[in-house]
């Protein structure tokens, strides 16, 4: 199996066994004697003043503990952190405005939390609710993107004086030049509008301020454990280490559970110590959809200028972005939407402008693919337009513009969401493109099987497209890495976990430095108090950051063995091999076990040499100083039914690249489940808002997640082009799968509908199809 | 205030004596007071199929279901499955497949998956699909799942050639690999 038995096998889960049986412990399992629960007054208003909250009849409900309002907070009140200040990009406009515990004069979408109950049990504090009179005059609702930037638009931060959250030009060379030397141009508009991140674990708190000790235990859903730590003992006047935030098993995150600061997030802490016992809080499903962030519209205006050959002179996309309310997570998404536009290609020429919007809707940060999807929708649409315009394959015009391995690193000269450059660390595109056209049987599909299937009044279409993904970005994560007594290895990251396989794949990479079963090694992930340095999960970086540093940590304690060994054993360091949970000398029955070097490694007697530290045991940072990129080709053949326009998948390929594979089966999964999401995005989900800011569809009922009968089979390949940026050669893959999707769909549908319709927006649907093939029928 | 309920529940096999408040739903009384978490919620509203267990063999949302109606009855859940040290066949699949990821809709998908193979120990990939389309999952797109229920349906059957591609088991091929 070579040096590295571990790394590339699809070993079997650690955390699995606690999963499987129910043993885990997720953060409303956590049950604390005396619990107190809490229930969010939340705005029924889009946008509105805050005139007055009169509490006093809630208070008074039997069973109530304590109930508080903005004015209640005092000092504790004020606007949260500006969580990711904009990268330097020269001529940048960013307007901040981030959240309120509580509203105090102003409600600027539904659901903004206005008052929190606390009482005995959750029915009682939900109850109390009810008692609370709010009076709100209704102001004029923002919910059009371009709406709001009407001179005569109501303005929702008064502050600002504007609903301009950001202006951001980034470009490269020179555009217009570029088309004025066009063989072609093709100009379109694009919309393209997501949803929410459906994670099916709700999110949830639970604080317990101990008194006697003066220790907070916040036991939270975040996938960034220690920002949230650090920020609640600042905000609360305590140490870091008198603050433990422990975020256990995670039903999910895709995004929104990262180190938001949500009301909810800092209150129920605050309340837990005022009130001296532990209080609770879990959302509820129509919570997540006011409350939890999600993901929304972008409304492009875009061209893309070819010479003769379909070879890109430039492209040029000018987008409105919709931030909702405030703006906490600065430009992130459109700035990825920017930068992931370019895709695979060589694009000499770029301009790109994106306005974003502060509208009286929910807050957007980034949700599973964070904006990449809007821009890979509209570079691979313009790709589409114009291969059809030039009479060129759709596989071809890809492949004359694809980047090739000579010419990378790839500098994009523009910034990237980490402020880093846009510049590509490796990739090589057409053997994806290739393989996946092979896997889908494209030749063969529109040749025979298309023509076939038409002359039988059927309608078939092939949809292929490629994508690139940033990932793995910095700052840094870092991992300790201990050898016990027992023989076993306890390793410690600060990352948390959502179900991204953690637990297995960074005991892989461990167990192939120490010589030990991967079920020897104990992850601890998400728990401040095990590891007190770094970020969190989010940006498809976990394996890459978090996973390079529990490597270098791992290849520290192994000198350390090695060490300690070879005194034990009296040989040469180079004599001796780690394997087993023992180091032997090699070609010889001398051995001895971890276990004991770990013992002799903190001796109780004698003396340890004055610079050594005791123990075997190392931490490790890992900081690269950009994000590596990923890549992959989707392809897929639809049915649509003629009658009712229903869409059924019959073929899914995904052909993908995130370097070298820790855990094949776990990259998998990965991609199975980003393509789901993208397939949701595309087809079935869709947040409906009137134009009073009302979301109309808040249930599972009325916004459809995929379900087992909706989502294909899938055949998924790798391409492995190794990362130069870390030592594992690894790039990310956790958002891949549902990045191209409503790309890939779009294409294939139009391929189904032979050219009747010509499809610029995300989502679809059978009824939205149906629209679309009427309009061009009344058209033509 | 609350009003309390005392019913004596039979709960993978063996009878609790518990103390209730009267309107609480099966999945607040097996949480609370059982004491059997792994039985989670994602709306409480009878949308999601997270809270799935067993009454009588059946499929039941327990969100929605009144454990004052539950005396009398036979209740699985999850806590239940194993025999002793020994992963029922659907966890084994799971397990090997990386059918679950955060595990957090893992539960409801066993106990759904339980009841259909007690009814069908030979389903097609649509007939399970059709059986787990009210359980729904935002990680794993349902391919492992569904995979490792057809599985663990050849163990329960006793079918020795049951058992998935070696593709299935160690991850898609990886091209120059040789498969
Ligand atoms: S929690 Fe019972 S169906 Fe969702
Ligand atoms: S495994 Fe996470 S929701 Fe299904």
């Amino acid at each position: 199996m070579g040096a590295h038995p571990h790394v590339g096998a699809g070993v079997l889960r650690n955390e699995d066994p606690q999963l499987l049986t129910g043993r885990a412990i997720f953060v409303d399992d956590v049950h604390l004697a005396g619990t107190l629960h809490a229930a969010f007054l939340r705005s029924d208003f889009a946008h509105g003043r805050l005139l007055s909250v009169d509490t006093s009849a809630a208070k008074r409900r039997e069973g109530v503990i304590a109930v508080y309002t903005a004015e209640d907070l005092g000092d504790y009140w004020c606007h949260g952190p500006l969580l990711v200040p904009p990268p330097p990009i020269a001529g940048l406009t960013f307007n901040t405005a981030t959240l309120v515990p509580l509203a105090r004069d102003r409600v600027v979408h539904v659901g903004e939390p206005i008052a929190v109950v606390v009482a005995e049990s959750r029915y009682i504090a939900e109850d109390a609710l009810e008692d609370i009179v709010v009076d709100i005059e209704p102001l004029p609702v923002v919910v059009g993107l371009e709406e709001a930037l009407a001179p005569d638009s109501p303005v929702i931060h008064e502050a600002l004086g504007t609903n301009v959250a950001a202006h951001v030009v980034q470009q490269k060379g020179d555009y217009e030049a570029a088309r004025g030397d066009a063989h072609t141009v093709v100009s379109r508009k694009f919309s393209y509008d997501r949803g929410v991140a459906g994670a099916i674990e709700n999110r949830g708190i639970l604080a317990d301020w101990n008194a006697r000790n003066e220790e907070l235990t916040v036991w939270d859903t975040t996938q960034a454990p220690i920002p949230i730590r650090n920020g609640l003992a600042e905000r609360l006047g305590l140490l870091q280490s008198q603050v433990r935030v422990v975020a256990p098993f995670l039903g999910g995150g895709f995004g929104p559970k990262m180190m938001m600061f949500y009301p909810e997030e800092l209150l129920i802490p605050w309340i837990s110590m005022r009130l001296e016992r532990p209080v609770k809080w879990i959302e509820d499903r129509a919570e997540s959809f006011f409350a939890t962030t999600n993901e929304r519209l972008q409304l492009h205006e875009a061209e893309l200028a070819v010479d003769s050959e379909g070879r890109i002179l430039g492209v040029k996309d000018v987008f409105l972005h919709d931030s909702g309310a405030y703006d906490p997570y600065g430009i992130t998404v459109p700035i990825n939407t920017q930068c992931t536009l370019l895709g695979p290609y060589r694009v000499p020429n770029y301009y790109s402008e994106f306005t974003a919007v502060f509208t009286n809707k929910t807050i957007v940060t980034p949700v599973r693919g964070a904006g990449r999807q809007h821009g890979v929708f509209v570079m691979e649409r313009l790709l589409d337009f114009a291969a059809k315009e030039l009479g060129i394959d759709r596989v071809e015009i890809r492949k004359r513009n694809f980047l090739t391995p000579d010419e990378f690193p790839h500098d994009h000269e523009i910034l990237f969401q980490d402020s880093a450059p846009l510049v590509y660390d490796s990739g090589d595109y057409l053997p994806a493109m290739e393989k996946a056209a092979e896997m889908i049987g494209y030749r063969k599909f529109l040749d025979e099987e298309q023509p076939k299937a038409r002359a039988e009044g059927r309608r078939l279409g092939l949809g292929i497209v490629s994508y690139v993904e940033g990932t793995g970005i910095g700052p840094y994560e870092g991992a300790r890495v201990s050898v016990e007594p027992s023989g076993k290895v306890q390793l410690a990251t600060g990352v948390g976990t959502q179900g991204q396989g953690h637990f297995t794949t960074f005991a892989q990479i461990v167990a192939d430095q120490l010589g030990v079963d991967v079920t020897d090694v104990h992850v601890v992930t998400g728990d401040t108090r095990e590891f007190s340095w770094g970020t969190g999960t989010f940006a498809s970086r976990g394996i890459v950051v978090a996973g390079s540093a529990c490597h270098e940590a791992a290849i520290v304690v192994r000198k350390r063995i090695l060490s300690v060994a070879s005194e034990a054993l009296e040989a040469a360091e180079d004599d001796l091999e780690l394997a087993d949970g023992v180091v032997r000398v090699k070609g010889s029955d001398l051995s001895i076990s971890l276990g004991e070097l770990a013992v002799r490694a903190n001796p109780l007697r004698g003396a340890v040499a004055a610079g050594a530290e005791p123990g075997l045991e190392a931490t490790s940072y890992f900081g690269p100083a950009r994000g590596t990129t990923a890549s992959g080709v989707h392809a897929m053949i639809v049915e649509i039914d003629p009658e009712t326009l229903e869409v059924s998948i019959q073929r899914y390929v995904v052909v993908h690249d995130c370097g070298r594979l820790v855990n094949p089966v776990i990259v998998d999964g990965q991609i199975h489940g980003g393509v789901a999401h993208g397939i949701g995005n595309a087809f079935f989900e869709e947040l409906v808002y009137d134009d009073q800011g009302q979301l109309l569809n808040a249930s599972f009922m009325d916004y459809l997640l995929p379900t087992a009968t909706d989502v294909p089979h899938m055949e998924v390949a790798h391409v492995e082009t190794p990362s130069p940026l870390n030592p594992l050669g690894v790039k990310g893959v956790g958002e891949a799968g549902a990045i191209p999707v409503g790309a890939l769909y779009a294409q294939a549908l139009e391929d189904a509908l032979q050219g009747a319709v010509e499809i610029r927006e995300i989502p679809l649907s059978p009824g939205r199809l149906f629209d679309l093939v009427q309009d061009a029928e009344a058209d033509s | 205030m609350d009003r309390y309920t005392t019913a004596t529940l039979r709960v993978n096999g063996q009878d609790l004596q518990v103390v209730f408040p009267t309107h609480h739903t099966l999945l607040e009384v097996l949480r609370e007071e059982c004491g059997l978490t792994g039985t989670k919620h994602g709306c409480e509203l009878g949308e999601c199929g997270t809270c799935t267990v067993l009454v009588d063999g059946e499929p039941v949302l327990s969100c929605l279901a009144l454990t004052a109606e539950m005396e009398g009855r036979s209740i699985e859940t999850v806590e239940g499955l194993q025999d002793g040290n020994e992963l029922h066949p659907l966890q084994a699949a799971f397990a090997d497949l990386g059918a679950a990821q955060c595990g957090y809709c893992t539960p409801g998908m066993l106990m759904t998956a339980t009841a259909l193979l007690a009814e069908n120990d030979d389903p097609s990939a649509d007939e399970i699909r059709t059986a787990l389309a009210g359980n729904l999952c935002r990680c794993t797109g349902y391919h492992k799942i569904i995979e490792a229920v057809e599985w663990a349906a050849g163990v329960v059957r006793g079918d020795a050639g049951a058992g998935p591609a070696r593709e299935v088991l160690f991850g898609s091929s990886v091209p120059g690999e040789g498969s």
